[in-house]
């Protein structure tokens, strides 16, 4: 790609694409730092309790164990922020999982010999894991996650739901899920000559570094945290986890560059999972579809030593308009691993609820599900009353039927049948919130032509590399092949996760702001450059975070073509297709391949992806890869991913919208919608397994 | 749980993770390695050369790896997966699950694709190891690392080596005549089997992808068969 004026929205390529392909693209676990040892974790096996004794002594007995760090002798931290990462402090078992030892060896065999040969003595105390809408325990927080109010009301929403010509009425469950990013969390820590040098598996470097010299009261400029290459992390590697903190610890105490690299079985209980949701959703509208009363009512679960609630009842909010109102959240604290943030917290439960109560709506009145969504769209945002930046919906809607070939539809349940097969199809809207946060970056002019600009983004697969290039040789008027973005350190200027689908808004935004000043530097000066080059640096602090008067949202319809199989009970996804209206998309490559990530977790979510709390173990049951089921190639079909061109002046000098989460919002609606349209048959209960259908199948219709 | 008690706990080993009871994989009460130094300078030595003799625990094997042979003195509990990454600083090859179950580690021995975490390496002394590093043909790229440029087959490529590793080898087997589940029972036996989409998903579905770069993936594999 070597043309200008086109950098921004074009499908370059991933800039680190070569060294993924060829193998050298080096991942946390990954450095071979001289003398690098490596550390096991230990894990509880109860699920409440106090250590009362730890047998270190066979372990360190064994070949090449070098320490075992235990609650005795570990590090001690300064009181963490987030609880979940005061590990070893304390003889206390807050849940099953919990951290309780950490076994540092020569090798990586070695460690985990001396991790199985660890005896600890607990004093067990009862539990309760087990998640019930009327748990005495259940409580009204003050804030879901994300700093939303937990509850909102507007009008008379249960008497307006009574009077309703029509009403619907019913009830969603969602277990509890696993992030299970391909890289499981690891980090490599190495004390020398005064500096902490940390390579972590994290979504933000930034915030580990200011974790990390908090825990372990050091000053932030004597740490480095680097996170160039990330396997992954939808959420599980947006703030610090324990693992890092533990590889921190055992270098300090052993004098060795240390690796943690937590085994997969460990992650379910040690990185936090999206909380399992049980939804009561109540439709009233009158007799052609217009909704009159929306009530959402959420209840999840926390952990005790962490309050985490899963915002699903916000989305919500923002999408229907409807004159009497309630949205609210109640949680329970339990004896359950802390949860934490899953691709999409909030919107891809909540919006499973509502496009599935949607589509019960639309079978209630004789709507088409398409139209009744478009019936129901609101002129400004029903819970703010602001206007909307821009708002697209009606046209992903029609724009995705007319792709879908959805006129030709047979509305009738159980009208399609290919043998054993019945064949159905469904819709779900989607929508995500616009967030955007402060950020710093450098832009530099080199004296040969060529621009570098720095900031500590992370690229967790989302090719932000190449997408701030684009941003960068757009705002410079430069080809993008004379830009290099450099990233993934804390080193460079401060920037915020990746996470919230904000990273490329937020350090995009720095970057525009830092290349633009540069171009006024290098518009103003004559004659060669300087040997050093020209600099121009940017802080968005005060203009990214400034509130607005607008409602940001992405918008998104999503359309499914299942099977499902009248014999094995089986659903296959024939077809899946997303239509966004996202703002300006910067990389229609990168981007694709988002939406149609996304998508596909949510084809998980639907049809293969569930965990269980286990009531006597405490433990989550599908705890490996071989038990939770994330998709697998043959269960996903050719995923169609479009967009609409969307010009909202309101965002930010990109003029984008983030697009790494809504694809995952409404895909389960528009597949478990589909099943009903195949099957006749209404399942609530996600995710939608052959047992499950086959029950569904042999009751009455 | 009706009460307070206790509980003895061994927790930790991977398989084992916090299960009560479960001591497996452990060596606890063995002797210390009569073969190696027990000092730490000795078993750093060990572990990054090939110096260590082998003894009960040790064992010498030959790797010809990308082509050149190697021979190291290997733990007999190391599963190739590992030896590759610790000692031979080959870390294209990814750990996701250590138990089979997600495909990252997959390599070529002698030709066909395996899960190198279910491998000791001590077993296959001998054999002829390709992984990702070894793909390329000197400096070009080979067909299937372009296609997947080409056609942006991955997000993070944690999955990448392990998809490309497998694809290679499942087209190899195909050629072969090798039937996959959706292989028409009917075709003439060990006559090569034609990829469509249908095939190559089946054939790649033991590595996952969680970035969920699948559509993309096949897309991939169907322009190096073409
Ligand atoms: S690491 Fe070998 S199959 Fe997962
Ligand atoms: S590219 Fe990330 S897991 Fe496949």
């Amino acid at each position: 790609m070597a043309d200008t004026g086109t950098a921004l929205g074009a499908p370059a390529e991933r800039r680190e694409g070569r060294d993924k392909v060829t193998g050298s693209a080096r991942y946390a676990a990954e450095q071979n730092i001289p003398g690098r040892v490596h550390a096991w974790p230990v894990a509880a096996g109860i699920t409440r309790g106090t250590i009362r004794a730890i047998d270190t002594g066979t372990a360190l007995a064994l070949p090449g164990v070098l320490a075992v760090l235990t609650h005795d002798d570990a590090p001690r931290l300064a009181p963490a922020d987030d609880p979940t990462l005061a590990v070893l402090q304390d003889r206390r078992v807050p849940h099953h999982g919990w951290f309780v030892a950490l076994v540092v060896a020569e090798t990586l065999e070695e460690a985990r010999a001396g991790a199985a040969a660890v005896r600890v003595e607990y004093d067990v105390e009862e539990h309760d894991v087990t998640l019930t809408e009327d748990h005495p325990g259940a409580y009204t927080p003050e804030q879901a996650n994300g700093g939303n109010p937990a509850h909102r009301e507007q009008g008379h929403p249960e008497e307006a739901f009574a009077t309703a010509d029509v009403r619907v009425d019913a009830r969603y469950r969602i277990p509890p899920l696993h992030n299970h990013p391909m890289e499981p969390h690891a980090a490599t820590a190495h004390r020398s000559g005064g500096r902490l040098l940390v390579h972590d598996s994290s979504q933000g470097a930034t915030t580990v570094r200011a974790t990390l010299a908090s825990l372990f009261r050091l000053p932030e400029d004597d740490i480095t945290v680097v996170s160039e290459h990330v396997g992954g992390g939808f959420g599980s590697k947006g703030t610090p986890r324990p693992h890092v903190v533990l590889a921190v610890m055992a270098a300090l105490r052993t004098g060795r560059p240390v690796t943690v690299a937590l085994p997969r079985r460990l992650l379910p209980d040690a990185v936090g999972h999206r909380a399992p949701t049980l939804h009561r959703f109540r439709l009233g509208a009158a007799a052609d579809g217009t909704l009159v009363s929306s009530l959402h009512e959420v209840t999840t679960h926390t952990s005790r030593i962490k309050e985490f609630v899963e915002q699903a009842a916000v989305p919500s909010r923002i999408m229907y308009a409807a004159p009497h109102r309630l949205t609210t959240h109640r949680v329970v604290p339990l004896d359950v691993p802390s949860p934490s943030w899953m691709r999409a917290p909030g919107e891809a439960p909540g919006m499973y609820a509502l496009e599935s109560a949607m589509d019960e709506l639309a079978v209630a009145t004789g709507l088409d599900p398409v139209e009744l969504r478009i019936v129901n769209e609101p002129d400004t945002d029903p819970d703010s009353g602001k206007p909307f930046s821009s708002r697209h919906l009606i046209e992903c809607l029609r724009e995705g039927a007319r792709r879908f070939g959805w006129a030709q539809r047979d509305p009738r349940p159980r009208s399609r049948t290919e043998g054993p097969l019945l064949v159905g199809t469904g819709v779900a809207s989607a929508t995500y919130p616009v967030m955007v946060s402060p950020a710093r970056a450098s832009a530099h002019a080199l004296p040969d032509g060529r621009f570098a600009v720095r900031i500590n983004a992370t690229d967790i697969g989302t090719g932000a590399r190449t997408v701030l290039a684009q941003i960068a040789a757009d705002a410079l008027g430069v080809p993008l092949d004379r830009v290099r973005a450099e990233v993934g350190s804390s080193d460079l200027p401060p920037a915020p996760l990746a996470g919230g689908s904000s990273g490329t808004a937020s350090w995009g935004w720095a970057v525009h702001e830092a290349c633009t000043r540069l171009a006024a530097l290098l518009a103003a000066h004559t004659g060669p450059l300087p040997d050093g080059g020209l600099r121009a640096h940017a802080d968005t602090a005060g203009s990214a975070d400034a509130g607005s008067d607008w409602a940001r949202h992405a918008f998104g319809a999503h359309f499914a073509e299942v099977t499902v199989d009248t014999v094995s009970g089986e659903v296959r996804v024939r077809r899946l297709l997303g239509v966004y209206a996202a703002g300006r998309i910067l990389n229609a490559r990168t981007a694709r391949s988002q939406f149609i990530g996304a998508m596909t977790m949510g084809l998980g979510m639907a049809l293969t992806e569930g965990s269980t709390m286990d009531a006597a173990s405490g433990d989550f049951v599908e705890s490996d890869l071989a038990s939770y089921h994330v998709p697998v190639h043959a269960d996903v079909p050719d995923i169609e991913a479009h967009w609409i061109d969307e010009d909202d002046p309101h965002l930010n000098p990109m003029g984008s919208k983030g697009i790494g989460e809504i694809g995952i919002v409404g895909t389960a609606a528009a597949i478990g919608n589909a099943v009903h349209h195949a099957a006749g048959v209404r399942y609530r209960e996600l995710p939608l397994t052959p047992d499950r259908v086959l029950e569904g199948l042999a009751g009455p219709l | 749980m009706d009460s307070m008690g206790s509980r003895n706990d061994s927790a930790g080993a991977d398989d084992g993770a916090g299960r009560p009871g479960n001591g497996r994989g452990a060596a606890p009460g063995e002797p210390p390695d009569p073969a190696g130094g027990t000092g730490p300078a000795g078993r750093s030595a060990a572990r990054h050369g090939t110096s260590r003799p082998p003894g009960r625990h040790h064992s010498e094997v030959t790797l010809r790896v990308n082509g050149t042979p190697r021979t190291l003195t290997v733990d007999h509990r190391s599963v190739l997966l590992d030896v590759l990454r610790e000692r031979l600083d080959l870390v294209g090859a990814k750990k996701g699950c250590d138990h089979g179950q997600c495909g990252s580690c997959t390599v070529l021995v002698d030709g066909r694709r395996v899960n190198s975490c279910l491998l000791p390496a001590v077993a296959l002394d001998g054999c002829d190891i390709t992984t990702v590093e070894g793909l390329a043909d000197g400096g070009a790229p080979h067909p299937l690392q372009q296609a997947f440029l080409d056609r942006d087959a991955f997000q993070c490529g944690y999955c990448t080596p392990g998809q490309l590793c497998s694809a290679v080898g499942a087209v190899a087997e195909a050629e072969a005549g090798h039937p996959s589940l959706v292989t028409d029972p009917g075709a003439p036996s060990g006559r090569p089997v034609p990829l469509g989409p249908d095939e190559i998903r089946e054939r790649l579905s033991g590595n996952l992808c969680r970035c969920g770069a699948y559509p993309n993936i096949v897309r991939a594999v169907e322009d190096v068969i073409r």
